[in-house]
């Protein structure tokens, strides 16, 4: 365990049932950098912040946080070491009978015992940084994807977190909101000194954010390394990704008998 | 090949009966947990004050409609019943013990579960759905203590004051109909009500049954809405879920209840 990593995976493994998601896998979250988890849908990446949130439990191998195993801890540690984590959900798990306002001071009013005047500075502090000061009066129903994400992304840095995990941010924005939130990203990652990982699927907005990739592929580390290695890697898998290949390694098909066979079946 | 099948049937059986005692293990773990975080609800009284507002006083207009007609179909059978052996006066006393003793509480706990309960389990689990209560748990809350634990105190502390209400006004209902309508003699109609419903025996067993039933009802919804597949089909199969269980359980427990308490 260096001093730089802030999440440590080593030979972790993780499944529901019969299914292994994650097989045998270690890597390392660098502290203060932007990490980018990426990988074909159903790859695990989501899992790995399940994992790090200890929300799953990994059924071989250890996880780090800050060199601690998290594994170890009991139901109160595991809470104080989720405050010093904060998580955007895929699409922002905003608590729908909260105004904005609310959402953001919700784990405020839990963790601290801040006066509401000290409360109401830090919200729109907050708000301010994701542009939002101005919908604080905003019921979740009221604002659009986009802007739910934005909410979703000041309230987990509400409790200054060193450590924020983004669940497909980028996962149905459109163009100018999905530029706005991954420019939020860095700017939050730099200013605040905190910690990122971002599991997306969005090559091109990704990589111009992350400091490092991380690709995963059949519960396994396909590639990992800044951007452009990745993006020159000549592993198949990784090439089908980065290049959006619709055929490849990972297949078009799903797995079945022979087509030939299927339409005699039925003559 | 026969032997095959045979021992594949026993291990189904064998999977099933595990797979409902696993289940029983978490209710009954998830309702110890709800008793335990008691104190700790009602230190934030403002969380219950809160559910008891919108499970209280969004059931009142059901509840007082729903026993202002049982009230008077009460009085109404009652009256020709009795009238038989020619102690209509009777009729006052016959309401109000039927009401107290089981009406009251049962009915209530009914509507309950079709009015606050199904409400109680579409909002957890969407909550579930909407990844709102993972997000709560990575915000270091536990979903338990902070949403849970007051709907349910909410809702146990609930139920006797809606049963009450319930008896009173079907009371009014069965007076409107014996004495009123039918012309039965007020004097008597609440003499006999006076002397024959004992408050310990009666009115107590009666808040004792409402108490069960409240923690019944309102656990019920909570479990179905918890445990709920986080879809919109699995949470509609909570909900269908939340009304059978649960009227099942209070009548059941009603029967139970009444037998332990009445057959002295």
């Amino acid at each position: 365990m260096s001093a730089d990593s802030i999440v440590e995976l080593r030979q972790l493994s993780f499944g529901y049932g019969e299914r292994r998601i994650l097989d045998d896998i270690s890597l390392t979250i660098p502290r203060g950098k932007v990490t980018a988890l990426m990988g074909a849908s159903g790859g695990g990446k989501t899992t790995v912040l399940r994992l790090i949130g200890g929300q799953c439990k990994p059924q071989h191998g250890e996880l780090l946080f800050d060199g601690q195993n998290l594994a170890t801890f009991d139901a109160k540690a595991l809470y104080a070491a989720r405050r010093r984590m904060g998580m955007l959900f895929q699409f922002g798990a905003l608590f729908t009978d909260l105004s904005v306002f609310d959402n953001v001071a919700f784990p405020l009013r839990e963790h601290t015992n801040l006066t509401s005047v000290m409360v109401r500075d830090i919200v729109l502090m907050k708000l301010n940084a994701v542009g939002l000061r101005g919908a604080r009066d905003l019921m979740p129903s009221e604002i659009s994807g986009g802007m739910a994400r934005r909410v979703s992304l000041a309230r987990a840095i509400a409790l200054d977190p060193e450590l924020v995990m983004y669940d497909e941010p980028f996962a149905g924005l459109d163009p100018i909101s999905l530029g706005t939130a991954a420019r939020l990203i860095r700017q939050l990652n730099d200013a605040l000194g905190i910690t990122s990982i971002v599991v997306s699927h969005d090559l091109e907005e990704t990589f111009r954010i992350a400091d490092k990739v991380i690709i995963l592929a059949n519960g396994k580390i396909a590639a990992q390394g800044t951007p452009e290695e990745v993006c020159h890697s000549t592993d198949p898998l990784v090439n089908q990704f980065v290049n959006a290949l619709p055929d490849g390694p990972v297949q078009f098909h799903y797995p079945s008998v022979p087509v030939a066979q299927d339409f005699e079946a039925a003559a | 090949m026969g032997g095959n099948k045979i021992s594949a049937w026993l291990a189904s059986i064998g999977f099933a009966v595990r797979q409902q005692l696993a289940d029983l293990g978490c209710a009954a773990r998830l309702l110890l947990q709800l008793f335990s975080l008691g104190w700790s609800s009602l230190k934030r009284f403002g969380l219950v004050r809160d559910q008891i507002h919108f499970l209280g006083n969004y059931s009142l207009a059901i509840i007082s409609v729903s026993g202002l007609f049982v009230g008077f179909v009460l009085g109404l059978q009652g009256y020709y019943t009795l009238q038989r052996y020619g102690s209509s006066e009777a009729v006052g006393l016959l309401v109000a013990l039927s009401l107290v003793r089981e009406l009251g509480p049962v009915v209530t706990a009914l509507l309950f579960a079709g009015r606050a309960g199904t409400s109680l389990t579409a909002e957890i689990g969407l909550m579930k759905a909407g990844e709102q209560l993972s997000a709560m748990e990575m915000m270091a809350i536990d979903p338990v203590k902070r949403i849970l634990a007051p709907r349910f105190w909410a809702g146990v502390l609930t139920m006797p004051v809606l049963a009450a209400v319930f008896s009173a006004v079907g009371i009014i209902g069965g007076w409107v109909v014996g004495v009123l309508m039918i012309g039965v003699d007020a004097g008597s109609f609440w003499s006999q009500m006076q002397g024959g419903v004992d408050v310990w025996r009666d009115v107590g067993n009666g808040i004792v049954k409402s108490c069960v039933f409240g923690v019944t009802v309102t656990f019920v919804a909570l479990y179905q809405g918890f445990e709920a597949q986080p879809t919109p089909e699995g949470v509609s199969k909570a909900t269908t879920r939340t009304v059978v269980v649960a009227s099942l359980l209070v009548l059941a427990l009603d029967f139970v209840l009444t037998a332990l308490m009445f057959s002295i």
